[in-house]
């Protein structure tokens, strides 16, 4: 079968200027000119430090029609360069890709919505900014409102939508699109369980029409029930390509191993946005005397540090712990501490932490994702993935048995037993 | 407290229930679509603006819903602006530059404001228009000269409305019209691809130096009053005057004028203009193609 995307020794090479904001003023670039053109007069070398950073190097990949792609790496492993590309948003330093139908791209839930216009008019501005022709928005418009549940909101300005909303109409709009190839980054990252469940069942049935859809997310269980194939991106390179399950672990196993310290000291470059940044996210011992593991009984202390950028808005830690598969053990939100429930954050740098007790968790590797909050409701900032930690059973836990425990968590219960009744000795003969 | 991101993907069916549909058949043999790096010789590619003039069409739609969304004088700021300068000018300049025409004054300074305020708010307004839309250059692909092209269009409803108050001072100064007037719409076409021209300029350099956030204000500042906006190019000595034929914007003002009033046509001044206006144009579109390849990467 001929491939629908053909893409060819592709790569990204970003100048990144150390010690410098992304982007510079006349006057530096017309002295810095000025000054390495005098330079090169005098025969010496470039004097501007420009690193070279290459985003991707060397993709060769066909994809065929009504393949559903999932791509998996971790952060800065060139996913998103990689989407931009096809999506035309940047080009490739080198290499080509070939594309033999029409690209609809969501990389971002919501493109171009304007809080000043109301739903109505935001269906058909987001329409025509997908892609979308007028008449087009015009034929799936009631099926948009009914996906959306707008109800009685239509007419309203979408800067009154609750973020529910906000998010439903602007996945709606996106859902309706309909390219021969759909290419969709980590859209399903934000929003809450049921707008989750919607949004991939109309991925799924999006792909079921024989479209071809280039999936990433950092949800494996998405990822695995979604795609027929997988590529793992690791430092801008195809590591592996093939079958969904192999490959997902592939992945989990190899990357998912030491990242229980993270710390990002150039605010800068850390994760985050205007609202938040991460400067140290950390699983520690909450104990003394600690052995170079952590064991099922180890009390555990999850920290994080971050900026608060804007000031006065009330922020609220969200952290779901998973199992190694991404299924969720539980959650906690910083939200109900006494001490700041509600109240506005000053601007500066904060430090939230929470403990997990010993005896709580299996073995097995864990994985943290952590949502930053604002007054509630909004969610501004979402990262899967930020810790990754092993905890290691014990002998003595294991007392002999093997394998892993079935379920989620192994609390340590405490079991009673007593007898009931004594039976009479000569009818159990 | 109930936003929690979480697994919801059960009830799916597994992805090996589901077979690829599609066929070569389906697939045309030539790339839609060729992803590389482009020729910088490369010029506008009008097929790809004309696929997309629907979403130019919204982009201006867009731009003249919000304008005026939150104020209490709405679109009535159309009209305020030129007036206000009238006013301002009439007081200022009136006894200076009045004797040079036949115009009372507040007609003679409204004439120029109305295309001149047009002028101005479009090219301040399509010099900011990429980095204001940050968000959708990052996030999805369109033919990015239409950001700029689409904040010029949407400030012809403003010269709309501030032209009815221009007529109404016309009938108030009991001006006669003749078919002079019938040079009004090629000359506010001229003015639009003037702004469009340097719109495109702007808004190219603006993304990558910041710079031009500030200096643009001033640029307009100094522009008006190298365009005979204030007062006619006679005020300026015979062997000078050449200097403002290097300016389009005077000549396309004092047509209008001229339009207006039924006075004659500097017909080469005009002429210089329009060759520069599309010979400017067209060095614009090119400098605009050749760095719209890199908005994405230094916006």
């Amino acid at each position: 079968m001929r491939p629908i995307i053909h893409i060819e020794n592709v790569g990204k090479r970003y100048q990144i200027a150390s010690e410098r904001a992304a982007y510079s003023t006349l006057r530096e670039s017309l002295t810095g000119s000025f000054t390495r053109s005098v330079n090169r007069l005098r025969g010496r070398g470039e004097t501007t430090a420009y690193r070279a950073f290459w985003a991707l190097r060397g993709i060769n990949l066909d994809i065929l029609p009504g393949e559903r792609l999932g791509i998996v790496g971790v952060n800065g492993a060139g996913k998103s360069t990689l989407l931009k590309i096809l999506s035309r948003i940047t080009e490739p330093t080198e290499g080509r890709a070939r594309l033999y139908g029409r690209v609809g791209s969501l990389l971002e839930v919501g493109t171009g919505f304007h809080g000043e216009l109301t739903g109505r008019e935001n269906i058909y501005l987001n329409g025509a900014i997908l892609g979308m022709k007028h008449a087009e928005i015009a034929r799936n418009f009631d099926e948009i409102v009914a996906f959306a549940e707008l109800g009685r909101f239509l007419d309203m300005p979408v800067k009154r939508f609750s973020s529910g909303m906000y998010m439903r109409l602007a996945f709606a709009v996106a859902a309706h699109l309909q390219p021969e190839i759909l290419i969709v980054d980590e859209v399903l990252a934000v929003g809450d369980a049921a707008f989750q469940k919607k949004c991939l069942g109309k991925m799924s049935e999006v792909s079921q029409n024989g479209r071809t859809v280039i999936f990433v997310s950092h949800n494996m269980s998405a990822v695995q029930n979604l795609c027929s194939r997988v590529i793992w991106l690791a430092g801008g390179q195809v590591v592996d390509d093939g079958e969904p399950a192999r490959v997902i672990s592939n992945y989990l196993r190899t990357t998912l191993t030491t990242m229980s310290q993270q710390t990002w000291p150039d605010p800068n470059a850390a994760p985050g946005n205007d609202v938040v940044r991460l400067r140290r996210a950390a699983i520690v011992p909450a104990v003394a005397e600690f052995e170079d593991h952590f064991t099922v009984r180890t009390p555990l202390r999850v920290e994080f540090e971050y900026w608060n950028l804007t000031p006065g808005s009330a922020l609220d830690l969200a952290v779901v712990v998973r199992t190694e598969e991404g299924y969720p053990i539980f959650s906690t939100a910083s939200g109900r501490e006494p001490s700041w429930a509600g109240r506005p954050f000053p601007a500066g740098l904060y430090r939230s932490s929470f403990e997990i007790p010993g005896g709580l968790l299996n073995d097995g590797v864990h994985r943290v994702d952590i949502s930053i909050r604002r007054n509630e409701r909004q969610i501004v900032y979402h990262l899967a993935d930020v810790l990754v930690f092993d905890v290691i059973d014990t002998a003595e836990e294991r007392r002999g048995s093997f394998g892993k425990l079935v379920g989620a968590v192994r609390p340590s219960f405490t079991w009673q037993t007593s007898v009931i009744e004594e039976p009479v000795a000569d009818s159990v003969r | 407290m109930t936003l929690m991101p979480e697994e919801s993907v059960r009830g799916l069916p597994p992805a090996a229930d589901v077979l690829p549909v599609s066929s070569d058949a389906t697939l045309p043999d030539q790339p839609l679509v060729v992803i590389e790096q482009r020729d910088a010789w490369l010029s506008i590619d009008l097929a790809e603006l004309w696929r997309n003039r629907e979403l130019l069409y919204f982009l201006t739609w867009r731009d003249i819903k919000v304008r005026y969304k939150q104020t209490v004088l709405g679109a009535a700021w159309a009209l305020l602006q030129p007036a206000f300068m009238m006013l301002i000018f009439t007081l200022v300049f009136g006894r200076l530059a009045g004797a040079a025409e036949r115009i009372p004054y507040p007609l003679f300074a409204m004439a120029g404001l109305v295309p001149w305020t047009f002028f101005a708010n479009a090219v301040s307004n399509s010099g900011n228009s990429l980095v204001n839309n940050v968000q959708l250059i990052t996030k999805v692909y369109f033919p990015r000269l239409l950001m700029p092209a689409a904040s010029v269009l949407a400030g012809l409803v403003d010269l709309a409305f501030s032209s009815l108050l221009l007529g109404a001072m016309m009938l108030y100064y009991g001006i006669r019209i003749t078919p002079h007037l019938l040079m009004l719409p090629v000359l506010f076409a001229l003015i639009t691809l003037c702004a469009l021209t340097t719109g495109m300029w702007m808004s190219a350099l603006n993304v990558k130096y910041r710079d031009v956030r500030f200096a643009l204000p001033f640029l307009v500042q100094l522009w008006l009053f190298a365009s005979s906006v204030v007062v006619p190019s006679t005020v300026i000595p015979e062997r000078l005057r050449w200097l403002l034929y290097l300016n389009p914007m005077s000549p396309f003002i004092e047509g209008c004028r001229s339009a207006l009033f039924s006075t004659p046509f500097h017909w080469r001044a005009i002429a210089i203009a329009t060759a520069l206006t599309i010979a400017g144009f067209a060095v614009a579109a090119h400098f605009f193609k050749q760095t719209e390849r890199s908005f994405a990467d230094f916006i």
